[in-house]
């Protein structure tokens, strides 16, 4: 069964609508200058399971659907939605969004295109991956494996959180996709306790995939020992250094530091209003010639990945920054049009009830020649930094930070005592010029990330290799 | 701004939204959904159980460059319940109010709890502590505003923003948004209340250029009585104002040195405390103020009180999200910790009693000095003004702190230029017994108010 008729039977037909009605509701809107018109029904089923104190203790699930619908006039949106997928409730939206309108000229709906779609995850139902007794014996099994690797860890909170997402888009420009989006998610917490101090570590992953998907490799238990084993690096680190250094990133969720500095600064929507430092400089010479960096919504069953994005564009893998010279930015229908492009598949929301806008996907840096140790040994002092909370950009001045959770200090080439926590900080359009070393070991993390931008969350992937930045400032205190 | 982080959960609560003339909820009718949410759980089998539910409609507008850009028309409902079988818990939420699907959401809750495992702690709050006489808090004001008074407005806020300066060229608009909703909460204790509440805000960001370098800030205002905003023009004006500072900044040499933080941005170090004394963080023992209930963290010359009765104030409230009643007490006095945040569940883990403040506290003050923001740079002679942070770099286990900021250098007590892109380093243990002066320049948006803060001394990280 295609994902259309698999979304026609979870969203329309248990109401009477059918993809016609749909058509007639887009027709209705296209009056008076409004150049495009979309629907996009959702249905969202989320669990989640908590265990703390060695005991399953607190489980939630959570039924969401709606439909948003959306008029769009050059560079004005008129946006409702509604929480009831009935044709009355459907017509009340469309009034409300079609308020953008001006006087101007009558537009067509288009008749429906085929459209291919990719398979880069099953369409399957993650909370029946496994029955609720398995479920609670993984997060005991994770609780147990934390508590016997080191009697200093004295609490651990393990989650598991799992998405059945059914999406169906259709639009004026003839766009009629669905897709069925499957995504879990699993997080380990340790706290750490020695004498007067404490430490708290964070493991996790997932992917678009069932909850097998922990049991398999050895992953639940994995993460486990990785949260326990940061907890324990950061009960024996020292201060901080103050100051501009040379840095060496670890390879995977450290490329954080692409998403902040390069991504959100390459949206389409900041660089058609002229708001990101990136504005304009399309060709130019934004990194050095070692760095290539995509966007790929594309990758098998990755948490950044989509088969199409919330506009029903099928995803691609768009190039950033080729060789240092800045190629493409990242584009939603709306910002494309404007901009005399074609979408990128780039068009994402959180919900129906929220408008779609630019926003990335999976985003790394591709492998370069470097053996990683030889990257350090180049370093005479400086930060090794490998894991990282989190990251924020200014896109317009392009001052972006990100703050390390593990990372060691490296003295005559050799990576010593680590260090606590500490911010860096850089402006986004030049910190790229400053990569000397890449490393061949490209790693993409290990699904995790949650991208925030103008109080919209969505999944996202971020990777990159090791790689050697000459100078950054380390905001320790020492 | 954007920001990426590995939280585990991102949040699935539905913000509830509504106000339509044409909505058909109201109070007695969503109570009658909450009173059979909870008769469905008994006839469940649940011991006890507890159900909110919210409906909420609002309109937001931007216009940009002088044209419109966007109109929302917001309206979200959502209903939630909690069922107890004994000492098991299980928890269920949806967006859809019929009987089925009340009735399906209170089985998968009661499915969950058939797993879940005996937490001691757990159950609703001891009935003593219910609110009884509900306080009218006034925080009703629903503002009868068109998209087309909403754009004008916006429109307006905007086109003093843009005008104020010529090295303003850009602009990320001005918006306007109203909200109204109802919340209703019971439990099968018998407690069941509702009452209204609105919200409505203004703001304005702006983008200037000089040299080739972009800023942007922006200024809001928000309150629960449109009437009580700050005048479009005046949001427009003080956006301009502080983008234009921003230009020209310089970078800042590694150093030692007294720092203030502005109103807007000590509110968030009042969070870094909050989140250490919250009772999560205390009985998981996740904290740099562990057990520290009677000891000095600040100066003498500091207090700290929660009044959750003011009257249409934006963190009100007459009871907290369990039904507990809220009470004016103090968290510091003399510089000493006084109370713990606490919900029912973390009281009794810790054997204390509730402090109300399930889902947040409500108006936290902290005393201030009869002294300006000018007159504060005079004292501080030397030293930073800092007006925004970035970044996730606080570790309120072990107090760490590590932020990115920016704001101006300040010598001879006088604002000499703007600075950007270095880091703010110390521990919020020191910063806290290292705050000398707080500013009567109180910074009103929110339920956390403060004025602007004078620490002693912090490490610059910079170039």
């Amino acid at each position: 069964m295609s994902y259309i008729d698999t979304a026609n039977d979870i969203l329309l037909s248990p109401t009477g609508l059918e993809v016609n009605d749909l058509q007639n509701v887009l027709d209705q809107m296209m009056g008076n200058s409004i150049n495009r018109a979309d629907l996009y029904f959702q249905t969202t089923r989320h669990e989640s399971w908590v265990l703390e104190d060695g005991i399953v203790k607190e489980g939630n699930y959570n039924i969401e659907q709606g439909v948003g619908v959306r008029a769009v006039s050059g560079e004005k949106t008129g946006f409702s939605y509604s929480d009831e997928i009935v044709l009355p409730a459907l017509n009340q939206a469309a009034n409300a969004a079609k308020t953008i309108a001006r006087a101007g000229q009558q537009n067509q709906v288009q008749a429906w295109k085929k459209h291919s779609s990719h398979q880069l995850y099953l369409p399957i139902d993650p909370l029946d991956s496994l029955t609720t007794d398995e479920k609670i014996d993984l997060l005991r099994q994770v609780d147990a494996e934390a508590r016997k690797q080191d009697p200093r860890i004295k609490q651990v909170i393990a989650s598991l959180v799992g998405v059945h997402e059914v999406v169906l888009v259709a639009s004026s420009d003839g766009t009629l996709n669905a897709d069925v989006r499957p995504l879990v998610r699993m997080n380990v917490t340790v706290i750490a306790e020695e004498g007067d101090d404490r430490e708290q570590a964070s493991s996790g992953g997932g992917g678009r995939v069932g909850y097998e998907y922990f049991t398999q490799e050895d992953r639940a238990l994995g993460f486990a020992r990785e949260a326990v084993r940061q907890a324990l690096v950061n009960l024996k680190a020292v201060a901080a250094p103050a100051g501009t250094m040379p840095v060496v990133l670890g390879p995977g969720w450290p490329g954080v530091l692409l998403h902040e500095a390069i991504g959100h600064g390459l949206e389409g929507d900041f660089n058609r209003k002229g708001s990101s430092a990136f504005s304009g400089r399309i060709g130019e010479r934004v990194a050095s010639p070692l760095c290539t960096i995509v966007d790929d919504g594309t990758l098998d069953r990755r948490r950044g990945s989509l088969n199409m994005d919330d506009e029903g564009t099928r995803t691609q893998q768009t190039m950033l920054i080729e060789k240092g010279v800045l190629k493409g930015y990242m584009q939603d229908k709306m910002n494309a049009e404007l901009m005399g492009v074609e979408s990128t598949g780039n068009g994402r929301r959180e919900s129906y009830a929220h408008l779609p806008m630019p926003r990335m996907t999976n985003t790394y840096m591709l492998a370069g020649e470097h053996d990683p140790q030889e990257i350090i040994e180049s370093v005479e002092k400086g930060v090794y930094a490998v894991n990282f909370g989190g990251g924020q950009v200014d896109i317009t001045s392009g001052k972006f930070v990100f703050s390390a959770s593990e990372a060691y200090l490296i003295e005559n080439g050799k990576v010593t005592q680590p260090i606590k926590g500490a911010t860096l900080i850089g402006n986004g359009p030049d910190v790229l010029t400053r990569v000397s070393m890449v490393g061949n070991d490209l790693k993409l993390d290990t699904g995790v990330g949650v991208c925030g931008k103008e109080g919209q969350s969505v999944p996202v992937g971020v990777g990159q290799p090791t790689l050697k930045i000459d100078s950054l400032t380390v905001g320790g205190t020492a | 701004m954007s920001r990426l982080s590995s939280s585990p959960n991102s949040d699935q609560n539905s913000s509830l939204k509504m106000t339509d003339s044409s909505d058909p909820y109201n109070s007695e009718k969503l109570k009658t959904i909450v009173t059979d949410l909870l008769q469905e759980a008994t006839a469940q089998g649940a011991s006890a159980a507890e159900a909110g539910l919210s409906v909420e409609s609002g309109l937001s507008v931007t216009v940009r460059m002088g044209d419109v850009e966007t109109i929302e028309h917001n309206r979200d409902k959502g209903l939630g319940i909690t069922v107890y079988f004994g000492n098991r818990k299980g928890s269920a939420s949806t967006s859809d109010f019929s009987l089925k699907a009340v009735k399906e959401t209170v089985k998968a809750a009661c499915d969950i709890a058939r797993y879940t495992e005996d937490d001691p702690y757990a159950g609703l709050p001891d009935e003593k502590m219910m609110a009884k006489d509900i306080l009218n808090l006034d925080l009703y004001h629903p503002w009868d505003v068109s998209a087309e008074q909403a754009i004008a407005l916006a429109k307006e806020c905007e086109d003093v923003a843009r005008a104020e300066d010529k090295r303003i060229i850009n602009s990320e608009g001005g918006s306007v948004s109203s909200h109204s909703g109802i919340r209703v909460y019971g439990n099968t204790q018998g407690f069941l209340d509702g009452y209204n509440t609105s919200r409505h805000s203004m703001s304005c960001t702006m983008i200037a250029e000089q040299d080739n370098a972009m800023q942007r800030d922006y200024w809001y205002s928000i309150n629960r009585d449109a009437s009580k905003l700050e005048a479009p023009a005046e949001i427009g004006k003080h956006a301009a104002q502080r983008t234009v500072s921003r230009l020209g900044a310089k970078h800042m040499p590694t150093c030692q040195t007294p720092v203030i933080f502005k109103a807007e941005v000590a509110k968030g170090l009042l969070s870094h405390l909050l989140a250490g004394i919250r009772g999560g963080a205390q009985y998981r023992k996740a904290t740099f103020l562990l057990d520290h209930l009677g000891k000095q963290i600040f100066p003498e010359h500091i207090r700290l009180d929660e009044r959750p009765h003011i009257k249409g104030a934006l963190g009100s409230a007459p009871y907290d999200n369990e039904g507990v009643i809220t009470t004016a007490h103090d968290l510091i006095t003399d510089g000493v910790l006084q109370s713990y945040v606490l919900d029912s569940y973390a009281a009794r883990r810790l054997d204390m009693q509730s402090t109300g403040n399930a889902g947040g506290v409500h108006n936290l003050y902290i005393n201030h000095d009869d002294v300006s923001l000018e007159t504060m740079l005079k004292e501080m002679d030397k030293g930073l003004l800092i007006t925004e942070v970035m970044g996730q770099g606080v570790n309120t286990v072990t107090g760490d702190y590590s932020r990115g900021a920016s704001g101006f250098w300040v010598e001879n007590g006088e604002i000499q230029y703007p600075v950007e892109e270095f880091t703010l380093a110390s521990r919020l243990q020191d910063m806290f017994m290292g705050l000398q002066r707080i500013g009567n320049d109180l910074d009103m948006r929110g339920g956390v108010i403060t004025g602007s803060w004078l620490i002693d001394n912090m490490t610059v990280a910079g170039s």
